[in-house]
């Protein structure tokens, strides 16, 4: 038996899904990013600390994003779209899950590439039609997949890898958003 | 005394359906002394909790309890509710089974070496019990019903019997499993507006090569398979029933079906906001994930035909074409605009066992066992539960093979504790 060598710890993810099973307050996370307004459409965006397995959190180091609009838009461009940011959370949380089944399955990855569109009517934000909707009308993910496994293996692995993404569930589902001012 | 006096039996069974009937007669090839409780009468689901059309998914000729078998004319098809009913009733007389018609179980307790069990007509005080009171007592409603609109009618499949008890309009039917598609393809040839939302589902063709689906699970061992050779158990008897309907024609009815009659097909029911349903974007994959599953099943059979050298007893090889996806699903319907006028819950069942009252039900509301044997709770037994000791547990013709191994576990139980 060849081993497979994808990088992912799944035995300890294993593990900890048959502990979570009888803790579930130890499940409980909360992902939290910061924002800062700089200057005209321009955010700076900075995520360190989150909270999980009944405790506070940090990540190895401190991450800064900035966000802004294209010169289309008449911004700066200092940074990606906001809207661009759901892009990126998609593809990697979806290729992480590619990368996990994989490892899971014995499959070796040589290489998995994915390009992601999201179609997107901008008459919504600027009001310029009130029957156009702000966001996404239409997301499309393109897997280019090389690995030691059939056609039909491959469409499995990423099935399987939308099926248990956090970001295809938010993407694809309702989800409850309170926003407050402090 | 006479009239409060406890009555003592070796062994008491819950429920006169096929299980607790398959139970009754292997108790009684072993001679342990057992009543069998049944709230109604024999079959009482079947006659009063299942809608007008309704066939069983399992070919006739699988169609067999202990000692007794289909023997009419049509081996192919499937048994209609009445039918069902009737078969079950002549189980019971050829049985000889001691059943105790339109007695309610009320509580079962642990009391010193055995259960006491209270019913409507008194108590009784047994060593053993066997729990045949079903799988599917209660319709599974997710909490948003809640928030739809009231001038939608809610419905559960134990208060469908045919279109006629829907009021006049469009449905959205909740839920692609086996009841889900069989009644958004009933209310669609009567004529109404379907919408049936769909979430992850068990695509199977009702016949492959010329075979019924469920020979090919038979044949190639699938329903064989133990419950402790399963991968996850817990999921596997989560799985909804398959997209199967038993009709004359033996057709299929998968979703391609339904779309060619004219439902619509939308995402997963997600919440209901403001009166508004809305769906879940995610449908291709739910279409994906059926369709390489159906894949690898028939891969699976076609292999064990080669191998086996069956290849000449039935047709050709063949694959079906995937599940289309809709131009643009909908994402929401307003449930107040008067599109809609019903909405049925296809959203599952479960069991209930609130009249237990041994610690034995977990909390997702399941009877915590290991192949029909309760945990932790000598001489509590269970039968008639999915997969509950092979994948064919599920059916009818299971419980044979399960009812013989758990009563012979009970007996056994029985004599190392000085009984029976």
């Amino acid at each position: 038996m060849t081993t497979v060598t994808n990088g992912v710890n799944v035995q300890a993810l294993l593990e900890a899904r048959e502990v979570l099973k009888g803790a579930p307050e130890a499940a409980q996370f909360t992902w939290r990013a910061s924002s800062k307004w700089q200057h005209g459409v321009h955010s700076e965006i900075t995520i360190e600390n989150y909270f999980g397995l009944g405790q506070e959190q940090s990540h190895k180091k401190e991450s800064v994003f900035q966000a802004d609009h294209p010169e289309v838009f008449a911004a700066t461009d200092n940074g990606i779209t906001p809207i661009e940011y759901l892009l990126v959370g998609l593809a990697s949380c979806l290729s992480a899950g590619v990368a996990s089944v994989a490892e899971n399955r014995g499959i070796q990855l040589r290489s998995v590439e994915s390009v992601v569109e999201g179609a997107h009517d901008i008459r919504g934000i600027l009001g310029a039609d009130s029957d156009v909707r702000n966001g996404f009308n239409d997301i499309k993910v393109t897997f280019t997949i090389d690995a030691d496994a059939s056609k039909e293996d491959i469409e499995a692995l990423v099935a399987q890898s939308q099926k248990r993404s956090a970001v295809f569930d938010a993407l694809t589902n309702p989800t409850n958003v309170t926003v407050e001012v402090a | 005394m006479k009239g409060n006096a406890i009555e003592r039996v070796t062994t008491v069974v819950i429920g006169a359906g096929h299980a607790g009937l398959a139970a009754s007669h292997f108790l009684s090839e072993r001679s342990v002394d057992h009543v069998v409780l049944e709230r109604g009468e024999v079959a009482n689901s079947w006659r009063r909790e299942r809608w007008d059309s309704l066939r069983l998914l399992t070919p006739n000729w699988q169609s067999r309890l202990p000692g007794l078998r289909y023997e009419g004319p049509d081996p192919d098809g499937y048994l209609t509710v009445r039918e069902v009913t009737e078969f079950i009733e002549r189980f019971a007389k050829v049985s000889r089974a001691p059943v105790r018609s339109g007695v309610n179980v009320t509580s079962v307790r642990r009391a010193d070496d055995g259960y006491q069990v209270a019913t409507s007509r008194g108590e009784i005080r047994c060593r053993a019990v066997v729990i045949a009171s079903g799988a599917c007592n209660r319709p599974s409603v997710p909490p948003l019903k809640d928030a739809v609109p009231e001038s939608v009618k809610q419905l559960t499949p134990f208060d469908y019997r045919d279109p006629a008890t829907l009021p006049d309009g469009g449905v959205l039917v909740v839920g692609a499993s086996a009841t889900g598609v069989q009644l958004a393809a009933e209310l669609a040839r009567a004529g109404r507006p379907v919408t049936l939302a769909v979430g992850e589902h068990v695509r199977l063709p009702r016949t492959y090569r010329g075979r019924d689906v469920l020979w090919w699970m038979d044949a190639a061992g699938v329903w064989d398979q133990r419950y402790d050779e399963i991968d996850d158990l817990t999921r596997a008897r989560r799985l909804p029933s398959p997209q199967l309907v038993g009709t004359p024609e033996r057709s299929t009815l998968d979703l391609n079906a339904l779309s060619s009659m004219g439902v619509a097909l939308v995402g997963r029911l997600a919440a209901v906001r403001d009166g508004r349903a809305l769906f879940s974007g995610g449908l291709r994959n739910v279409f994906s994930l059926a369709d390489l599953k159906l894949g690898r099943l028939l891969d699976g059979f076609d292999d064990w035909a080669r191998t086996g050298g069956r290849d000449d007893e039935v047709d050709s090889p063949e694959r079906f074409a995937p599940t289309r996806v809709p131009e643009s699903a909908r994402l929401q319907l307003d449930l107040g605009s008067g599109e809609i006028r019903a909405l049925v819950w296809a959203t599952g069942f479960r069991p209930d066992y609130g009249w237990l009252d041994v610690p034995v039900v977990d909390a997702k509301g399941q009877l915590q066992q290991t192949g029909g044997v309760v945990d932790d709770s000598p001489g509590l037994y269970a039968l008639g539960l999915p997969m509950l000791r092979k994948r064919k547990s599920t059916f009818i013709y299971g419980i044979e093979d399960d009812a013989r191994a758990v009563i012979d576990h009970l007996a056994r139980y029985l004599a190392g504790t000085g009984w029976a």
